[in-house]
């Protein structure tokens, strides 16, 4: 309890420093949201009314105010370009991206498991040379570059899935997991053989222990050893990796985003920052902090609950 | 069932399975960018246009295809008094899509919104010389003019000129509510936007009755969404290198015309060296403009030799003046007694302005002028180079149709200043003759190329791509449209 309560105080001064660093890098950008809204032919004049209506004539530290203030009680306010509330904007695209990072992290572990733990069983034997074979391409290779693949085959060729877009939930959920699965894939391959190596090394450490010798020892088959005794001891560093692999999945999937023309929350940042659309740039990079964070925190809980020695 | 009764069943089923294929209205239109909202008349992004325009919007006047003035929402119009006033007759059986009337009010409206003091009307200055509009009848009103022009009907028949409702005007930028053929569904961002037929539109029906709008910004995303079928046409495809692949492909047509873009090497005319004509137009004569458009652009575009559109029926063909003559422009720098020169070249995203950028050092070096590239995002040049001024050399394609006026303006980024063509515009704007404006226009076209304001490089070619048998797609785009009133599926 104690130790949830201190990893819970961590997580609001983390926010609350992030919250700060953020608001002022994003502000001095170079750049004028209204210059880019209005084009070549404006005059002055116009660009600074739609400055004022867009209350961007106050000073940095008035709208740094409003923005945290109003952020406390669930109020991003409204986007320059679009004019549409940010909550609504980041909400539409959360649904998008979080189904697609958990599909992604789900694949990714479904692979890595069996083949980590087969490397590690089997060691210097055909399945770990193949599987330390598959993964060091699965390492080396682009994950864009692989997504173009997939979409050759499968959308061009055979037409199986779409090339891109995504439908909508409203739709039915088998078309908006047809629509996420070769970015699912895309994402998920390189991820899974970072995993499986993890895995992999952290269960040879594990069986190079003494108290596995000692298991060993009084009778235990290696099956059993390996499930009931190394498995969980060698989760750590696996729990870590997959930890920071779903922030990444979460934030980092701009790439594979724009192979698919998803409406995800990478592409939302990337046209807020090209557009100096700042106030979302500012709200969408926070709710990603915020997101971190709690990833951070339930892992921290993973471990306690792990290895009740870190409950201490 | 008897033999007889299957067969006709059978038959039945056919025929309706290919009137089924034959009657297909649906569309779905690629677009490399996503329109930052959907209000024509408060915001300069072409994206809003290649939704908005002639779709869902329409103004007193609109462009053709071919970028003459037809009727819009105006049946007829005439100028009086040497073209002090207009007098517009409108259509009387017009609704916006939200059921009201539309009725010499909302031009009064419309008009008074986009010059107003707090105005954000991108385009201001096609109503500036607007004095006032009176209101004669329900179906007539007489706009009337500070100064007499010939280009008002010109004027309104742009996007930003689009009329709208007070009713429903501060829901523009996310619902826009117009009397167009087709009306708003819906926006799912960064995805598309749907549109769907106006049942109760004043004129004729259109054959499509459902269009989207998707957003596709990677080039190769686009490919193989076209490849895929997913999309059924992209009007500005973003890799003209593509085209040719497309072309070789017999469930595509390529669909190539011209924008109104005319791609500039600008220059810094208050800075240092670049104030001296001599070294503007050895610039000039450095840059061979056959391989920047073979190079840069695949070989889509036309050379240009001043700020105008080949197309245009007004234009005077100057690209030989400026003709490609790397012993002229070395001589021409050692007569200005320039050596050692290195420019900044600040090159924005677009791949005319990177990709012909590194031809155009390349050549420079030839003459031994030295550029250093910055590439830019649209921002940052904004800030740095549009507003702050701070570069000598720029390339940027510029879309508005009959923008020969920009230099007219000596705040303007190339900061062109000079007196006999800021009158020569002067007197085009109150000219309502039409051959004295064509013999205007043709003396502007000469001033700026005599005085090398600027390098002119090529004329940007509209490269599209659409799937064989979807016909009616505007060839050459003389506004930013894509117009799906004559769009319609041919089996």
């Amino acid at each position: 309890m104690i130790f949830a309560l201190k990893r819970l105080v961590a997580l609001a001064v983390t926010l609350m420093v992030a919250s700060v660093l953020v608001f002022f890098v994003v502000e001095v950008v170079p750049g004028d949201p209204a210059a880019y809204m209005l084009g070549l032919n404006a005059a002055p004049d116009t660009v600074s009314a739609l400055r004022s209506e867009l209350g961007l004539d106050r000073t940095g530290f008035a709208r740094w105010f409003e923005w945290i203030s109003g952020m406390l009680v669930g109020d991003f306010g409204v986007s320059y370009t679009y004019r549409t509330e940010i909550s609504t904007m980041v909400l539409d695209r959360v649904v998008v991206s979080l189904p697609l990072a958990i599909y992604a992290l789900l694949l990714a572990v479904v692979i890595a498991f069996p083949a980590g733990v087969l490397a590690a069983s089997h060691r210097r034997g055909v399945g770990d040379t193949a599987v330390m074979g598959f993964t060091q391409i699965g390492v080396a290779i682009p994950n864009f570059w692989f997504a173009m693949l997939l979409v050759l085959v499968f959308a061009i060729h055979w037409r199986w899935f779409p090339s891109g877009g995504f439908p909508g939930w409203s739709g039915g959920a088998f078309d908006a997991l047809k629509a996420l699965t070769l970015p699912a894939i895309a994402l998920a391959l390189p991820q899974a053989a970072i995993l499986a190596r993890v895995l992999r090394s952290s269960l040879l450490d594990t069986l190079g222990q003494d108290y596995i010798r000692t298991a060993r020892a009084k009778g235990l088959s290696p099956r059993a050893t390996l499930w009931k005794h190394a498995l969980r001891n060698a989760m750590i560093p696996v729990l870590t990796i997959v930890g920071l692999q779903f922030s990444f999945l979460l934030a980092g999937a701009i790439i594979i985003e724009n192979v698919f023309y998803l409406p995800g929350l990478g592409r939302l940042i990337f046209q807020a920052i090209s557009s100096r659309d700042l106030v979302v740039v500012e709200s969408v990079v926070m709710l990603l902090v915020f997101a971190v964070v709690v990833v951070t925190f339930v892992v921290d809980l993973a471990y306690a609950w792990i290895d009740p020695r870190l409950r201490r | 069932m008897s033999a007889p009764g299957f067969l006709y069943v059978a038959i039945a089923s056919v025929w309706l399975a290919s009137a089924a294929q034959a009657a297909r209205t649906d569309v779905t239109i690629g677009m490399q960018l996503e329109p930052p909202n959907l209000d024509p008349t408060g915001g300069a992004a072409a994206a809003i246009d290649e939704i908005v325009y002639a779709n869902v919007f329409e103004g007193l006047t609109r462009f053709g295809p071919d970028g003459s003035v037809l009727p819009g929402l105006a049946l007829e119009w005439s100028p009086k008094d040497g073209g002090k006033y207009y007098v517009f007759a409108l259509r009387d059986n017009v609704t916006f899509h939200d059921g009201s009337a539309f009725t010499a009010e909302d031009v009064v409206f419309t008009l008074d919104r986009a010059r107003s003091e707090d105005s954000t009307n991108a385009q201001k200055a096609l109503f500036e010389n607007i004095e006032r509009v009176d209101i004669i009848d329900p179906t007539t009103v007489e706009i009337h003019l500070a100064e007499p022009s010939g280009v008002l009907p010109f004027n309104l028949a742009w996007g930003d000129a689009v009329m709208v409702d007070e009713a429903s005007v501060d829901t523009l930028a996310t619902a826009p509510v117009g009397t167009g053929p087709f009306r708003f569904e819906r926006w799912v961002q960064g995805d598309r936007v749907e549109l769907v037929r106006n049942d109760d539109y004043w004129g004729e029906a259109v054959a499509l009755e459902k269009a989207s709008f998707r957003f596709i910004s990677e080039p190769t995303a686009a490919f193989s969404a076209m490849m895929a079928g997913d999309i059924d046409a992209f009007p500005n495809f973003p890799a003209p290198e593509n085209i040719p692949q497309f072309e070789a492909d017999p469930r595509f047509s390529a669909v190539v015309g011209s924008t109104e873009g005319e791609t500039i090497l600008a220059m810094n005319n208050a800075k240092a060296p670049l104030d001296d004509i001599r070294v503007r137009r050895a610039i000039a004569h450095a840059i061979d403009r056959a391989a920047i458009i073979d190079g840069a652009m695949f070989g889509f575009g036309t050379p240009i030799g001043t700020h105008f559109a080949p197309h245009h029926p007004d234009y005077v063909d100057l690209v030989e003046a400026s003709g490609f003559d790397q012993d002229a422009a070395k001589a021409l720098l050692d007569e200005a007694g320039v050596t050692d020169l290195t420019l900044s070249l600040k090159l924005p995203p677009p791949s005319y302005a990177r990709r012909g950028g590194e031809i155009i050092a390349a050549q420079l070096r030839e003459i031994g002028i030295n550029t250093e590239i910055e590439n830019l995002e649209w921002a940052q040049w904004l800030e740095q180079v549009f507003k702050g001024k701070d570069f000598d050399l720029t390339i940027v394609s510029h879309t508005e149709p009959l923008d020969i006026g920009i230099y007219a303006r000596p705040d303007y980024y190339f900061q062109y200043d000079d007196a006999d063509f800021q009158a020569m515009m002067e007197s085009l704007a109150t000219e309502t003759d039409a051959a004295a404006r064509s013999a205007l226009l043709v003396d502007a076209q000469n001033k700026i190329a005599e005085d090398q304001v600027n390098a002119y490089l090529f004329q940007l070619a509209k490269t599209g791509v659409a799937a064989v048998g979807l016909q009616g797609l505007w060839e050459n785009s003389p506004t930013q449209a894509n117009d799906l009133t004559g769009v319609f599926w041919q089996d």
